[in-house]
């Protein structure tokens, strides 16, 4: 009985205590980036003295470990693993190290598949859905250890001669950030 | 209303001083040191009790969902964790944990004659290991990390491809906890069983019920290292990235379902032997003589412990089993009918050849004859591989195994409880709240769960959140959630019928059925020494076929907790031994090893970092303390040298 | 040619049946439409009686027990050790055990014979191989044919000429899914890395719904198929109409939708043959107007339905793997016009 009662306070408490965004799974939630994507500072050379500010929106996808298991099936299906393999690179940049050439920022990387850039990667505005490429982009970012653990997807069920991101070890990026160091 | 006063056991020196030596803490130092059988096996029933609440909750829950069309009750989210939940617990948290360990631990040393379980600290850590992992599967729900892959989570769905985040694992690491208990207990019971008895009780004298909970404890010591090594496997594959199931890399989606239902199928008679059991145990009772076939029943569940083992691929009937081997399989299903079925005619002789005077636990006992047999022989349909293909995994499954689960396990556990409360709560249950609880729960569990074979057979595939109006299940779905009203309220009269009767019942005494079990020659509720006077047996039903100068045993210290050891075979009395006392280190330990187990979800560094707490407090539980020191040793030393 | 002659149609025996459901269906175990289905109908049937049979005996031996023996005192009898009649119930149980194990034989003579009958591939000419392949949440199904152009890739929507042997090949894209048509044959599981063969064989035309039978994660509830059973002559027809590549828009609109096709997300996923639309992600869409149902059978395949489902999908089946296509009206106007004609 006694046993019983501590139980039930114990569940009640965890109850309350714990909403976890890690295991959501919101089919309909809208893209997270509204802005105009020309905002998007993807090179440190800039006019003038001045930077353009550039706020680096979060991308709520990364926080969903399904949404990030999605964007690592899209990133097979839409065939980004034709060029950059998976994450090892190719024909395409390698994805899972810690050089960003146009930066590490989810938006930047979003950037990137919706505007596409020099030397071969093509524009996918218009045929990847936003929410889609925000997945693929917490994908992306997986690869180099920029998500948590926890979020970040276990092994493919394919060849998988690549190490899982979950097990990425952290990099720290190099290249343009969302907010690049000024001299 | 008078409330009776309980008898008060007249005070003896031995006995007061027994009393001190087997004294276990109460109140909340209790919850975390009490070691008595008795405490554990409450703790078990209660506990496995309220998961079969929640349970019950989240299948009616499902039912609302499912009893009309294209209902948008629950999403298919929160359906599939729910299915999953549900089904996992009333497996791994309620059916085993009560039938096999609640009962188990709470009746053996009792039926045995013995003052405490062996390894009582073994017993106190495997409950702590059980709720542990209850908590973990229930908070996971409870915080939207609900396992969604279903009870069995066969890969590749339940792998790191296709269920990402923490859900599946929260479920193999509460395999990992219940097992780990499973396995404790089985040790505990199987240990007391064999080396424990009282001095006559020899094998061919044993009560049935003896001897099914030795024939579990094996199977449990077999197949559970099955599902502990692919739940491990799973883990491996989500967590580190190994490839056991990954076909692309050589692994098998197939590996899985054998490893899981070698141990699932086993698990099946784990579930309802325990039931068997107390329906040989309560037939002889309420028909005023011996079983018919003792030694019939003893072969029979003898060879189910065997036979379990050997219908796991019945499960697997649609993967494309080559013919020959699925034949073979079918044989094997088929065969294990034999020893079930030769327990229902000797039941059926015994009552035929005895003098029926039913009691209320007989009740559930009827129960369980209509609704057994039904489930065993729509297990026999399933048996055959191509009425298999038709009807494998539809709901002609699903009210197959509930049949065979709740007419196994859920009716013989509540003819249990009507028969066996009296000795743990010390008062009689109401009998006209158990008509009215019975009748209720089987007209709305026949109301459930029968319409369940026609919903198969016309197409309905399980573990659907929702279907189209097109299909016309609807009407068969709605008489379905009809029944879950009837069940519930069922229920809901057993819980108050419990509450009064446990306060304002008549009191039982010590023998309220005239049983011939050795549980009622002590006092109801039993003191934590159990037997003031260690019996001894003359035959299979200790106190029907006892002399009136039936021998005791004597010669074991009353200032020590001391426990009889005899023999196997004929149980001749060989050693005394002290039994453990309580202890908080159970609880440290299973507080270490469970923190270890849930860091292990989230990072590698759980283990070197979890392992040195399990050492100290494996240390602590086993740091060798010597034998007590007799009061009586001491005050003499102290008049010697005084 | 059938050991056991099974009908399809048996009155007294399905009695019971009708009687106990509702609003009896084709789609159903004991609606059998094909030959494999009604021998496992049979087999059912044969097994259920025995069951019947040895349920009936055991409640009766029961209640007669506890009726004949039943004692209304309140005060406990002493117990008993043994019963006069017990070297008699010796005897009575052995004979019930000597029935059941008889019993038990006939059934698995019974399973074993069905089984061979159901499974049993005979050499036949002329069999259509149909290659099944589940995907999260639809299934596609390709005819192979040596000549690369000349293979079927068609979705959901199975057709099979009446009377001909068809043999299927299993295989999975993903997780385990489970192909049954309860009124055509018994289930089989599409296990990734295994590939597995079964066959069956359509007598009467019609339309046959089926299901996905594996729990295969969210949308498993809304992984509908349909055989469709037709006679040589139309299978032949359909066949003819699935090889063509897609039909070429004929009017403006047409024109537009299939543009729009090709610049939005559709392109990604799906492929329209004879275009530049070659994913193989999504169902094959180039003959899409031909099929009755959209979305794995949970839509009918009307403008309304596919407007609704290419806005938003996921109100329908959610969680699955199309996104919600915010368009703009004549564009989605001018593609639906371009699917409808698409024959």
């Amino acid at each position: 009985m006694r046993f019983s009662f501590l139980f039930s306070i114990i569940l009640t408490a965890t109850l309350v205590l714990c909403a976890c965004s890690r295991e959501q799974r919101t089919f309909r939630n809208p893209p997270p980036f509204e802005q105009t994507l020309n905002t998007i500072q993807v090179s440190g050379l800039n006019p003038g003295a001045n930077p353009i500010a550039t706020p680096a929106p979060p991308n709520t996808y990364e926080e969903s470990a399904y949404a990030t298991a999605e964007g690592q099936k899209l990133f097979d299906q839409f065939n980004c693993s034709g060029c950059h393999f998976h994450g090892g690179g190719g024909i395409g940049p390698p994805l899972m190290d810690n050089n960003w050439i146009y930066g590490s920022e989810p938006g930047n990387v979003f950037a990137t598949i919706m505007q596409g850039r020099p030397n071969g990667m093509p524009s996918f505005r218009n045929r990847i859905p936003e929410s889609q490429a925000w997945e693929i982009v917490a994908y992306v970012r997986s690869l180099s250890g920029l998500l948590p653990k926890d979020v970040s997807p276990g092994r493919a069920d394919d060849m998988n001669a690549y190490p899982s991101p979950q097990s990425m070890p952290k990099q720290t990026p190099i290249g343009v950030t969302g907010n690049p160091e000024q001299p | 209303m008078a409330i009776s006063e309980p008898i008060v056991v007249p005070k003896r020196d031995d006995v007061e001083r027994l009393a001190q030596a087997w004294r276990q803490p109460s109140g909340f130092r209790g919850w975390f040191s009490n070691v008595h059988h008795t405490a554990i096996g409450t703790r078990y029933m209660v506990t496995a009790f309220i998961f079969l609440g929640l349970g019950g909750i989240l299948a009616g829950l499902m039912r609302i969902q499912l009893a009309q069309p294209e209902n948008g009750f629950l999403s298919p989210d929160t359906y599939n964790q729910f299915f999953t939940i549900h089904g996992s617990t009333m497996i791994f948290l309620f059916a085993v944990p009560m039938m096999f360990q609640g009962f188990g631990l709470y009746l053996v040393p009792l039926i045995c004659g013995t003052r405490n379980i062996a390894f009582p600290r073994l017993a106190a850590f495997s409950y702590y290991m059980y709720l542990g992992g209850g908590m973990l599967l229930w908070i996971g729900l409870l915080t939207n990390t609900g396992a969604d892959a279903g009870w069995f989570s066969y890969v590749p769905l339940a792998g790191p491809a296709f269920s990402p985040g923490k859900r599946v694992d929260f479920w193999a690491q509460m395999i990992t906890f219940t097992e780990v208990s499973a396995l404790a207990t089985a040790v505990c019971i199987a240990v007391t069983i064999l080396r424990h008895r009282a001095p006559g009780m020899t094998l061919n004298r044993m009560p049935i019920i003896l001897w099914e909970k030795l024939v579990i404890s094996f199977m449990i010591i077999f197949a559970m290292p099955s599902i502990m090594v692919v739940s491990g496997m799973l883990l491996l594959d989500r967590l580190v990235g190994t490839q056991f199931f990954n076909p692309a890399e050589g692994g098998d989606a197939l590996l899985y379902q054998h490893l899981f239902w070698f141990f699932g199928h086993p698990e099946v008679y784990i579930i309802f032997l325990p039931g068997t059991a107390i329906v040989s145990t309560l037939v002889p009772v309420f028909t005023r003589r011996h079983i018919f076939g003792y030694t019939w029943i003893i072969v029979s569940v003898v060879a189910t412990g065997f036979l379990g083992f050997g219908v796991w691929v019945h499960h697997m009937f649609a993967t494309g089993i080559p013919q020959m081997s699925a034949s073979f399989f079918t044989a094997a299903s088929l065969i294990i009918v034999i020893p079930t079925a030769s327990q229902f005619f000797c039941w059926v002789a015994t009552i035929w050849n005895g003098r029926l005077q039913p009691r209320i636990p007989m009740l559930w006992i009827f129960g369980f004859f209509f609704v057994f047999l039904i489930g065993g022989l729509s297990g026999v349909m399933l048996a055959s591989v191509p009425v298999d293909w038709q009807v494998h995994d539809t709901f002609f499954v699903v009210a197959h195994f509930h049949y065979v689960l709740i007419g196994g396990a859920l009716f013989p556990m509540f003819a249990g409880l009507y028969y066996w409360l009296p000795k743990i709560t010390g008062r009689m249950m109401n009998g006209a709240m158990c008509h009215w609880h019975f009748w209720l729960f089987f007209i709305g569990f026949n109301l459930t769960f029968f319409t369940m074979h026609f919903l198969g057979l016309r197409g309905m595939p399980r573990r659907i959140y929702t279907y189209s109006p097109d299909m016309h299940w609807n009407g068969l779905n709605m008489l379905a959630t009809c029944g879950v009203v009837f069940m519930t309220a069922g229920l809901i009269v057993f819980l108050v019928n419990f509450f009064h009767s446990k306060t304002y019942g008549k009191l039982a005494g010590n023998n309220p059925w005239a049983a011939g079990g050795l549980e009622w020659a002590t006092p109801s509720p039993p003191p934590h020494y159990n037997f003031a006077e260690l019996p001894t047996v003359n035959g299979r039903e200790a106190l029907w076929d006892a002399e009136p100068d039936q021998p005791i045993v004597v010669g074991l210290r009353d200032d020590v907790p001391e426990v009889l050891v005899t023999n196997t075979l004929d149980s001749d009395p060989e050693y005394k031994e002290e039994a453990a006392g309580p202890s908080i280190w159970p609880f440290l330990t299973a507080f270490a090893v469970s923190a270890a187990f849930v860091g292990s979800i989230f990072t590698a560094w759980a283990i070197p970092v979890g392992a040195p707490p399990v050492i100290v407090t494996l240390i602590g539980w086993l740091w060798p303390r010597g034998h007590s020191p007799s009061p009586h040793l001491e005050a003499a030393k102290r008049l010697g040298h005084g | 040619m059938f050991g056991f002659s099974p009908s399809t149609n048996r009155p007294a025996l399905t009695a019971f049946y009708q009687a106990a459901s509702l609003n009896p269906g084709q789609h159903s175990a004991l609606h059998a439409a094909a030959p494999q289905a009604a021998h496992i109908e049979w087999l059912y049937w044969a097994i259920f009686w025995i069951c019947f049979g040895a349920f009936v005996l055991t409640v009766a031996a029961f209640a007669r027990g506890s009726a004949r023996t039943y004692i209304p005192q309140a005060e406990p009898l002493p117990p008993i050790k043994e019963h006069p009649n017990d070297r008699k119930a010796v005897w009575c149980v052995g004979g019930a055990i000597a029935v059941t194990v008889l019993s038990l034989f006939a059934v698995l003579f019974m399973s074993v014979v069905t089984g061979k009958q159901v499974e049993g591939a005979t050499a036949e000419r002329n069999v259509l191989t149909i290659q099944i392949t589940g995907h999260q949440w639809w299934w596609e199904a390709q005819y192979p044919n040596s000549q690369a152009d000349q293979t079927i890739t068609t979705a959901n929507e199975i057709h099979v000429p009446v009377g001909r042997r068809v043999m299927v090949l299993t295989n999975s894209a993903d997780v385990i899914h489970s192909f049954w048509a309860p009124s055509i044959t018994g289930k089989r599981d599409l296990v990734p890395g295994y590939s597995s063969a079964f066959a069956f064989q359509v007598d009467k035309p019609g339309s046959y719904h089926g299901q996905c039978a594996e729990f295969c994660g969210l949308q498993h509830a809304h992984m509908g198929f349909a055989v469709i059973a037709e006679p040589e002559d139309q299978f032949e027809e359909w066949e003819r109409q699935q090889i063509a590549p897609a039909r070429d828009p004929s009017t403006p609109e047409e024109l537009r939708g299939r543009q729009v096709f090709l610049t939005h997300a559709c392109v990604m996923c799906h492929t329209l043959r004879g275009t530049d639309a070659a994913s193989r992600v999504g169902p094959d869409l180039t003959h899409i107007a031909s099929r009755k149902m959209i979305a794995a059978e949970t839509l009918p395949n009307t403008r309304g339905a596919l407007a609704g489902w290419i806005s938003d999908p996921q109100i329908i089946k959610p969680g699955n793997r199309m996104t919600p296509n915010p368009m703009q009206p004549d564009d989605l106007q001018d593609l639906i016009t371009y699917l409808g004609s698409l024959q």
